[in-house]
């Protein structure tokens, strides 16, 4: 019995350290999760003395989660909605809007396809049903699967709101999560899915093999633009770069302050930058900045 | 009073309240339900609800909200389901207690119940990454993100409860009937088909409706294989999304007291019901059959 219970003291002991570290709770979009968990790893080694805690889910999840007070920071890959703000006004949350990092959605298909660019509102007619074969695309033919994130995601609302202006066809094929629509379009002929930046690359920053990424012209006569072209997304002619945000209940303070401005930091940046993301100021945004 | 006819009064008391917490918690689900599913048609025509139109509560104008496809969805897989189970888990149970060796069945039993054990979302990453690829190969499919998939996954998922409640009912069958059946000159599968198996009908029943209320239920392994296409599935070979899928996907983000909060629990609902109905009815065949057999 005793040695038992000097068995379990070790443990007791972490347990009274452990109340000493500030924790604090992140949630939401999928698109930024890595990014962020990337970005609370290298905080927590130079800030030992908090725990950020990172979770998905999709940025509706978020920012539920914060109008219902469960977490520090929502993450959030669309601007929250004026439903959310009065909800939020209800419980006397305030969110506060932050950019840290910059994203830009790739169309990708799987390589069979013999497509290269593809205008932005004939991609609103492949994910609205209107267009059902490539071969009316003039790329070979074949049905065309739609593979899509599911409603709770920042993706499928901003995709709504920019490429379709209507709604998605019901065959989307409403996946999980990011790196689903990813293994899915590598594995079926007909496919076309939208992915974030971040999601093209590994680790090493290399290329992911098995996919196309298509080129895309919007509607204002500029050439069509790869996502990978940076100088091109700099100047803002790829027409699918979004803003990440994070929301905060009011304005941060304390170490919940210093973990968003360690965002900001030159190490934060190169970690940003590695991930395939793009910089706030790099990714031609500067006007939907509040 | 004295202190044992106390202790005796005590216990028994509490113990009736303790059978009484399973019975009001499943009231209460229910009143739950009710009271937040029925609130769907102050806003929601029951005409509109039950119907095939597209379910779309998070629509880009006009949200749009039928069940009907989901329903069709849940059935259609929980179909598929039951025809890979039923089979696959009588055989089974069969073998295990009439045909194997003591030490194959001590090896075979475990492992059966440990497929229980599995994580349901376990069982769904091997959807996508094995099940799914295997399927568009062998079908000549362009994905296997489809209802099939899902039938196969929750027919593996549901097998533990089918071969252990039917197992158990084999047991249960006197030993006197096997006894009788071979004496007559019937051989080994000749006593198991047309006496054993007979006489544990109602025990095969009950197996049969708990196994399928296994597949009703299961949520996560659905979400992630079939797809979760929100149109009328065709074939087994089309993308599906089931009640469970949709309630799992949309409950995390609705805005609270909305109608689409609401047809989420008409959903909760529809599916409670459903395999409330199921239970009942297996209750009743059951007991009609043990009627039978005294």
């Amino acid at each position: 019995m005793r040695r038992s219970l000097l068995f379990f003291l070790p443990f007791l002991l972490l347990q009274c350290r452990r109340q000493h570290v500030e924790t604090i709770a992140v949630k939401g979009s999928d698109t930024e999760l890595n990014l962020v968990l990337q970005l609370a790893e290298a905080y927590m080694e130079i800030e030992p003395g908090v725990s950020v805690s990172i979770t998905g889910g999709g940025s509706g999840v978020g920012i539920a989660a914060l109008i219902n007070g469960k977490t520090d920071i929502a993450n959030s890959s669309r601007e929250i909605n004026k439903y959310e703000i009065g909800m939020a006004g209800n419980r006397h949350i305030h969110p506060e809007s932050f950019v840290f990092a910059a994203d830009a959605l790739a169309v990708i298909v799987h390589p069979s396809i013999q497509l290269d660019s593809l205008h932005l509102s004939d991609l609103g007619k492949i994910y609205a049903g209107d267009i059902t074969d490539w071969a009316q695309t003039g790329a070979g033919a074949g049905r065309i699967s739609l593979y899509g994130r599911q409603s709770n995601s920042g993706t499928f609302i901003y995709f709504r709101e920019k490429v379709l202006h209507r709604d998605f066809s019901p065959d989307l094929k409403q996946m999980n999560g990011t790196a689903q629509i990813l293994e899915a379009v590598r594995n079926d002929p007909g496919a076309i899915g939208y992915v974030g930046l971040g999601y093209l690359t590994d680790l090493h920053g290399t290329l992911r093999e098995g996919i196309r990424i298509i080129r895309l012209s919007d509607g204002h006569g500029g050439p069509a633009v790869s996502p990978l072209e940076k100088s091109a997304v700099q100047k803002g002619l790829y027409p699918l770069t979004r803003p990440l945000y994070q929301y905060t209940d009011g304005f941060p303070e304390g170490k919940l302050r210093e973990f968003m401005e360690f965002e900001k930091t030159t190490a934060a940046e190169s970690i940003i930058e590695k991930n395939g993301y793009l910089l706030p100021r790099d990714a031609g945004l500067a006007a939907s900045i509040r | 009073m004295n202190r044992r006819f106390f202790w005796d009064r005590f216990f028994e008391k509490a113990l009736y309240g303790a059978a009484w917490v399973s019975v009001m918690t499943l009231a209460g689900i229910f009143l739950l339900l009710l009271y937040n599913g029925a609130q769907t048609f102050i806003s929601i025509a029951p005409g509109d609800f039950f119907s095939f139109s597209r379910w779309n509560p998070a629509a880009y104008d006009q949200p749009t909200f039928g069940i009907g496809a989901m329903l069709v969805s849940t059935l259609l897989v929980t179909a598929g389901a039951m025809c890979i189970t039923i089979p696959l888990g009588i055989g089974t149970a069969a073998f295990l207690s009439e045909m194997a060796s003591p030490r194959l069945r001590n090896v075979l039993k475990p492992a059966v119940e440990m497929l229980a054990a599995v994580p349901s979302v376990v069982i769904g990453f091997l959807g996508i990454v094995l099940v799914a690829p295997a399927l568009a190969a062998a079908f000549d499919l362009p994905n296997g993100l489809n209802a099939l998939n899902g039938a196969i996954l929750l027919g593996i998922m549901a097998l533990p409860t089918m071969v252990s409640v039917t197992e158990d009912a084999i047991h249960a069958v006197p030993g006197h009937y096997k006894e009788a059946s071979y004496a007559l000159g019937a051989n080994r599968w000749e006593t198991l088909v047309h006496v054993t198996l007979p006489a544990c009908k109602s025990g095969i029943l009950a197996a049969t409706m708990l196994a399928l209320g296994r597949a009703l239920g299961e949520t996560m392994t659905v979400l992630m294989a079939t797809g979760n296409a929100t149109s009328l599935p065709h074939g087994i070979f089309d993308p599906v999304r089931t009640i469970t899928a949709t309630v799992a996907i949309e409950m995390g983000e609705v805005p609270f007291d909305t109608p689409h909060f609401f047809s989420l629990f008409a959903c909760a609902l529809v599916l409670f019901l459903i395999t409330l109905a199921v239970n009942i009815l297996a209750e009743r065949m059951a007991a009609r059959f043990r009627k039978k057999g005294q």
